[in-house]
């Protein structure tokens, strides 16, 4: 189960370089520039129609850009690079008359491999994403589920160096949701870039190292998940003590957002406010939780967005 | 890096025409319905041989000194009746064409008696002819040209279209569920095309090897190899012919039915092209004794590989004829490919509504 490839480790970056696209009159990407880190799992997020799968079509060369490039290590990316990418389109498609494994293979040798691995590739992906007792059955038999566990093996077969996946969780069952991020996550610890974008942000929060909001066919926030979570939420805490927090209030650079007897969720003006507040709560009686409050993925997005 | 590297055009050309061929194959209703057409050609074969070695004498009834007369063409097959009122009664019961009775102020001495016309086969037989002399033979007789015409326009017609919208449904299909997406992420659009059209002619051209060599087989056991001899020649111009002439159908079929997103709007998409591949046929089977028509058919791309081989088969083409209209269509091929692959390049993406020509030819 654990062939050589698995092994390699060579960390590859990929980068957007200020992109624009139209679509007649309408402007769909407004110079759209981001990195994705090797090793790292990208999250991309978006509203309906803000640019996600024309980015990730331009990406993979299926579209033009009007203007700006795609690198890979800083050189443009090459027909002959892209073919080293697995892609997973928003559209799904396989032939529904083919067989799973055959359909499988054959996408393998599509980009370049020889049969035998091609074959033995499809095998064990089917096995690890539960659908090894489905290989021989035709696509259009596959429940949408199923379907779409063989749409991540079409992508993942020739051992890409790098995955774009549009909406790879979606009508997964919980079950499959963890199969997948595992499978993800194993490719990305090989060092491959992997940017994979969702709709559903609770696994994007639990999966993704980085992450790039667009909205409006422009990039409103990019970075790693705890710089974002930091600049988006300066200075905000949560405090509970045993007893009251009323005298919050009259404490010079607090805000208190959020009040309840012996909780309470405040916003300071700095870190020194922050640290005076914790010593005159620990000596005024015990501090059960004192804790910088970290907004959720939903919240930064809402943000950024509006 | 990767230890795989992308499939060259031809390789990736080869994958897709594979898995067309394989597919194809598989399919229980082009298996039957292959193998009904090769089974209508064994038997249209063996049939034309047997209907040309039964030619049945004319029959007769012939009264007193008209047997004798009768017998000696040769060519009536004779039956004796007693009296005139017998003879006549057996053209009245269609028993026989004609009835010969002795007559002598008539010519020859006989009069003929027909049903309701003047029996011509009977009269033919009878009849005195002076000497003829044919300066320039034609050699063929007419049934024939009308046959090895049909023949050739139905086998032109029936492959292109059966093959024609083979390509044109499997190019909606790809974009209907949306593998062409990924398809076009992994392998170079040309390929794409250049697989289809490449895998679907090996059908189509394995279809018509099989023909040939049925029909040639079956005029052999059926003792017709002087009509083999004959059609021969432009039975090989037919193939070669063929071969362009369909890559330049299929391209044409690829094209339009990459306007469509959805397998219900193939027949109306494609019917401009189904229409260049019918008026040939049409044209073969009434003008296949008009020069003009021919001559023009011959050159006319769409129509050359019906054309051209009629025209060899009636010997009226110069040597050099099939070659230069083998050359126009290559041509024309070449360019069609080329404006085929654009329109197909810039369909493909486009799902939804039906794309526009001109959005598929500008981009």
């Amino acid at each position: 189960m654990c062939p050589a490839w698995r092994i390699r480790s060579v960390e590859l970056m990929l980068e957007l370089h200020s992109i624009n696209r139209s679509f007649g009159d309408r402007r769909v990407l407004t110079d759209v520039a981001f990195s994705v880190t090797g090793g790292r799992m990208t999250g991309f997020v978006g509203g309906n129609g803000a640019g996600k799968t024309t980015t990730m079509r331009i990406i993979l060369g299926v579209l033009a850009p009007d203007s700006g490039s795609v690198t890979l290590d800083g050189s443009p990316l090459t027909a002959e690079a892209r073919t080293r990418f697995g892609y997973m389109p928003e559209e799904r498609g396989l032939y529904p008359k083919m067989k799973v494994a055959e359909q499988v293979t054959y996408i393998g040798r599509l980009h370049g491999m020889p049969t035998e691995d091609a074959k033995r590739n499809t095998m064990e992906l089917l096995e690890r994403l539960g659908l090894g007792e489905r290989a021989n059955d035709t696509v259009e038999s596959l429940s949408l589920g199923n379907q779409q566990r063989a749409q991540i093996a079409a992508a993942l077969v020739h051992e890409p160096e790098v995955l774009v996946l549009d909406e790879p969780f979606s009508g997964l069952d919980p079950m499959a949701v963890e199969v997948v991020q595992g499978v993800l996550k194993d490719f990305a610890a090989k060092g491959a870039p992997v940017l994979f974008s969702s709709h559903q942000l609770d696994i994007v929060e639990r999966l993704c190292d980085d992450l790039i909001v667009i909205a409006d066919g422009e990039i409103r926030a990019a970075g790693s998940r705890e710089t974002l979570r930091e600049a988006h939420a300066p200075g905000l805490y949560e405090l509970t003590v045993a007893g009251d927090t009323g005298w919050l209030r009259s404490e010079p650079g607090v805000r208190v957002v959020d009040f309840d007897g012996g909780h309470a969720v405040f916003e300071t003006d700095s870190t020194e406010t922050a640290q005076r507040v914790l010593k005159r709560a620990a000596a005024s009686g015990d501090v059960q939780r004192f804790a910088p409050r970290q907004p959720s993925l939903a919240q930064i997005f809402k943000e950024v967005v509006q | 890096m990767s230890r795989y590297t992308s499939p060259g055009l031809a390789q990736a050309t080869w994958l897709i025409a594979e898995r067309e061929i394989r597919m194809r194959l598989r399919s229980k209703a082009f298996l039957i319905s292959t193998g009904i057409l090769l089974l209508m050609v064994l038997a249209s074969v063996l049939f034309g041989g047997f209907a040309s070695q039964n030619v049945d004498l004319p029959k007769v009834a012939a009264v007193g000194s008209a047997v004798a007369v009768a017998e000696d063409t040769g060519a009536l097959e004779v039956t004796e009746a007693a009296t005139v009122e017998e003879a006549e009664e057996l053209v009245r019961s269609e028993e026989v064409e004609a009835a010969l009775v002795p007559d002598p102020d008539a010519p020859l001495e006989l009069t003929v008696i027909g049903l309701d016309e003047a029996p011509t086969s009977v009269l033919a037989v009878l009849s005195v002819t002076p000497g003829i002399e044919v300066l320039e033979p034609s050699g063929q007789n007419p049934f024939l040209i009308y046959l090895v015409a049909l023949g050739f326009g139905l086998v032109f017609f029936v492959s292109a279209l059966t093959f024609g919208s083979i390509i044109a449904q499997s190019v909606v299909e790809e974009k209907q569920t949306r593998i062409v997406e990924i398809l076009m992420a992994t392998v170079p659009v040309r390929a794409l095309m250049a697989g289809k059209v490449l895998g679907n002619s090996i059908l189509a051209f394995g279809q018509i090897a099989l023909i040939a060599v049925l029909a040639g087989v079956g005029m052999l056991a059926s003792g017709q190899d002087l009509l083999l001899a004959d059609i021969g020649p432009s039975l090989v111009w037919f193939v070669v012919f063929f071969l362009f002439g369909f890559v330049l159908l299929a391209a044409l079929f690829a094209a339009t039915a990459a306007l469509v997103s959805r397998v219900e709007d193939v027949g109306s998409v494609t019917s401009p092209v189904t229409m260049l591949v019918m008026i040939p046929y049409f044209l073969v089977i009434f003008f296949n004794d008009n020069p003009v028509v021919l001559g023009v058919m011959s050159y006319v791309p769409f129509s050359a590989p019906v054309g051209m081989p009629m025209r060899v088969f009636l010997g009226t083409a110069e040597w050099w004829e099939p070659l230069l209209s083998l050359g126009i269509l290559v041509a024309t091929t070449a360019l069609v490919v080329w404006i085929g692959e654009r329109m197909y390049r810039n369909s493909l993406l486009r799902t939804g509504a039906r794309v526009t020509l001109k959005e598929a030819l500008v981009g």
